[in-house]
């Protein structure tokens, strides 16, 4: 992992001294709420429904041990004794003190966290593959380059004021796991046919009110010319990115109005402009920073053991987490284990203080201490020893950590919705928990499969519901809540925008709808499909039919 | 209005003509909008005075480009805070069309902002109410490194990292 060296400490101390002033000035009544408000927004305080909402980055999800522990502390100390992943691999405490949160920055600037452009029009959290380093089909450790990134992006003198919010994903994988063609930029590592490493760079993907998927502006940006090219996308966006009206201001809107090719143009001639100027990091400062991220010494450990599958024979319950919640390691004898953090009846990504320190005891335990955040809202142990996966899944049992779900139909994404955001039109956190009532049953849902269901509050798609197998959208109408249905969306390297259904359900039937779809696709499916093959091969008429025949 | 300049309040200097506006006989300091300069005015041409040019935010380092030069003075409107395009206009005025003049920022600009608009590159900012100006000096103090290359040439911290390898331990 990165460690800060006096540089980068500096930086976040004066940062939090600075936002200690600004929050005195408020208090004192020099600033009204109006002129406090960019302030703080520049540092993740938002003014929620009831109270103060603090977002804190978690760069690229990559989180050690103590700093998990102090998440915890933080919301023991400050919050109500919970903190809620995000899809942006952050965390959100939901109800901080206005005149506490400079002693809560401290507290996590000791660890080396800070919650620095986690809001504003600046340039957001770098997110990433959470396998990153641990997955057997990358080219290089993503976050390398997403350190690169936050440094570059940290308090940028002529990017901190741009037309919108902008956000950057890095994967160095095949598979995406990073959702990184529905970001701003997507960065794709990979080797050309000369074995060299470089990017491919697509631009203007996004979710929200118009939800598109990222455009490819160039096939292979040799990796060292990173930030010159950045720095070229970005400056093309601040000065002609729309200003006029904030639901038309990001990137996106720019790409799809100027056509692709043309802001490709413009990006590269900005960048000959600007390729051989001081930007792009010297080679031995690469090397620095890439060290930090060196594959740990795996000890040799029995990989395939015999006393794992016996454990999986004997204990189904155990069993279903494996096959749920176990992905591949790239080093024999080891797994990548996915925390769910959607147990049923469960808000989505939530932890108590106590789940965060069990989970910082047990990446010691079972790891090397470091753990991740997954953009789907769950955490990640990415060094365990497959000996290890029994006596683990037990240790997570005793903390209400054991629910053995991923990527099946109860592993949602939901926005805040109502319940906290000042945004939304209706509840996503209910609709999450009852459908996971619904869906209870382990063997059911190991049955249906594969199936990612996403749900947003309101058309800004906090939720990411336009790439969910069934995305829920919450509308108001007339003073009630709504809820849209889309089907086939996907944010992955095929990533595709869901479509809408039909009429929209009453907030009582949403339940039932998705039910509905599910049970439609356990009729109609192949040996072998998962949802998203039925859909496709079936198209998605069945699935309408079922919804809407009696209406 | 008045101007902060170095952390210190000055009276400005200059006249700013409207479009229609003769030049003045009493006067050795003027700014005009880019329009009027597009406009290739004689008069404006023969000058002899120092002259100014104003740029609304929509009005990009490109348009001027190398002519920028001609200036000793740029004046950049901000018309929100919000509105960075100017951080740009400025970067690339002086970066990549070698404007060494007064560089200014006008309109809505908060005391936030201060640290990054110097560092772009600017000189001086108007302000309506010049009261708070040590509060402006105070803002330049606050962050003590950058990461990034920009045109105040401060030192970042990717290469203090190796010049100065001790103090990275």
């Amino acid at each position: 992992m990165y460690q800060y060296d006096t540089f980068d400490h500096a930086l976040v101390r004066d940062r939090v001294s600075q936002f200690r002033g600004q929050v005195a000035r408020r208090l004192a009544g020099e600033l009204s709420e109006e002129e406090f408000r960019p302030l703080r927004l520049m540092n993740g305080l938002y003014l929620q429904l009831h109270a103060y909402m603090l977002r804190v980055a978690i760069p690229y999800g990559t989180l050690s041990a103590t700093q998990m522990r102090r998440l915890a502390h933080i919301a023991r100390r400050y919050d109500r004794g919970f903190g809620h992943f995000t899809t942006r691999q952050n965390i959100q405490y939901n109800w901080p003190k206005l005149e506490e949160v400079p002693d809560l920055l401290e507290d996590l600037a000791e660890v080396e966290m800070h919650a620095i452009q986690t809001s504003g029009n600046c340039i957001r959290n770098t997110t990433s593959d959470p396998f990153a380093g641990r997955a057997a089909d990358e080219v290089e450790d993503a976050r390398v380059w997403c350190e690169i990134i936050r440094q570059w992006s940290t308090l940028h003198p002529e990017f901190s004021f741009l037309p919108r919010k902008f956000k950057i994903a890095v994967s160095a994988a095949k598979v995406d796991r990073a959702a990184i063609r529905v970001h701003d930029i997507g960065l794709h590592l990979h080797r050309n046919d000369a074995g060299e490493t470089g990017f491919q760079v697509m631009v203007g993907g996004g979710l929200g009110r118009t939800p598109m998927v990222g455009k490819t502006i160039r096939e292979f940006l040799p990796a060292e010319h990173l930030l010159s090219y950045l720095e070229a996308i970005l400056r093309v966006y601040n000065q002609e990115g729309r200003r006029d009206n904030k639901f038309k201001a990001r990137i996106k809107i720019l790409v799809h109005e100027s056509s692709p090719e043309v802001i490709r143009e413009k990006v590269e001639a900005e960048w000959q402009a600007i390729r051989d100027e001081a930007v792009d990091l010297p080679a031995e400062e690469v090397a620095r920073i890439r060290a930090f991220f060196a594959a740990p010494d795996w000890p040799a450990r029995p990989d395939a053991p015999a006393a794992l599958a016996a454990a999986r024979a004997k204990q189904p319950a155990f069993d279903r987490w494996v096959k749920a919640n176990v992905a591949p390691h790239r080093t024999p004898g080891y797994a990548i284990v996915t925390v769910s953090l959607k147990p049923v009846g469960g808000p989505p990504g939530d932890a108590t203080d106590a789940q965060m320190d069990a989970i910082a005891d047990l990446s010691e335990r079972y790891g090397f201490g470091e753990i991740r955040v997954t953009h789907e809202q769950n955490l990640v142990l990415p060094d365990v020893a497959q000996e290890d996966l029994h006596a683990l899944w037990l240790a997570l049992g005793e903390q209400g950590l054991a629910t053995a779900n991923v990527n099946l139909v109860s592993d949602i994404i939901a926005c805040p919705g109502l319940d906290y955001c000042a945004l939304a039109n209706a509840r996503s956190i209910p609709v999450a928990q009852d459908i996971t009532r619904r869906f209870a049953d382990d063997d059911r849902i190991g049955l249906i499969g594969e199936l990612k269901i996403k749900i947003s509050g309101c058309i800004n798609a906090c939720g990411h519901h336009h790439v969910g197998d069934i995305g829920i959208l919450g509308v108001e109408k007339t003073g009630e809540e709504f809820y849209q249905i889309t089907l086939g969306g996907r944010p992955d390297d095929k990533a595709a925008i869901g479509t809408i259904t039909g009429r929209a359900f009453a907030y009582d039937e949403v339940v039932d709808a998705v039910e509905r779809i599910v049970e439609t696709y356990m009729a109609l499916r192949a040996d072998g499909e998962i949802f998203r093959d039925t859909l496709t091969r079936l198209g998605h008429d069945p699935f309408k039919e079922a919804l809407y025949a009696a209406d | 209005m008045p101007l902060i300049k170095d952390g210190q309040v000055r009276q400005d200097q200059w006249r700013h003509l409207d479009d229609d506006e003769a030049l003045p006989k009493d006067a050795d300091a003027v700014t005009v909008s880019l329009a009027r300069w597009e406009r290739n005015e004689t008069e404006l041409h023969d000058w002899n005075g120092r002259l100014g040019l104003r740029l609304d935010s929509g009005q990009l380092a490109e348009q001027v480009g190398d002519t920028a030069q001609r200036f000793d003075l740029i004046m950049i409107a901000f018309p929100a805070f919000t509105d960075g395009r100017g951080f740009s206009t400025a970067r690339l005025l002086r970066a990549r069309y070698g404007f060494t003049g007064e560089l200014r920022a006008t309109g809505h600009v908060i005391r936030d902002q201060f640290f990054f608009l110097q560092r772009v590159g600017f000189d001086t900012i108007e302000l309506a109410d010049p009261a708070p100006a040590a509060q402006w000096a105070e803002a330049m103090t606050e962050v003590s490194v950058v990461y990034q290359p920009s045109n105040d040439r401060r030192v970042t911290i990717p290469r203090a990292r190796w010049q100065t390898p001790a103090a990275a331990e």
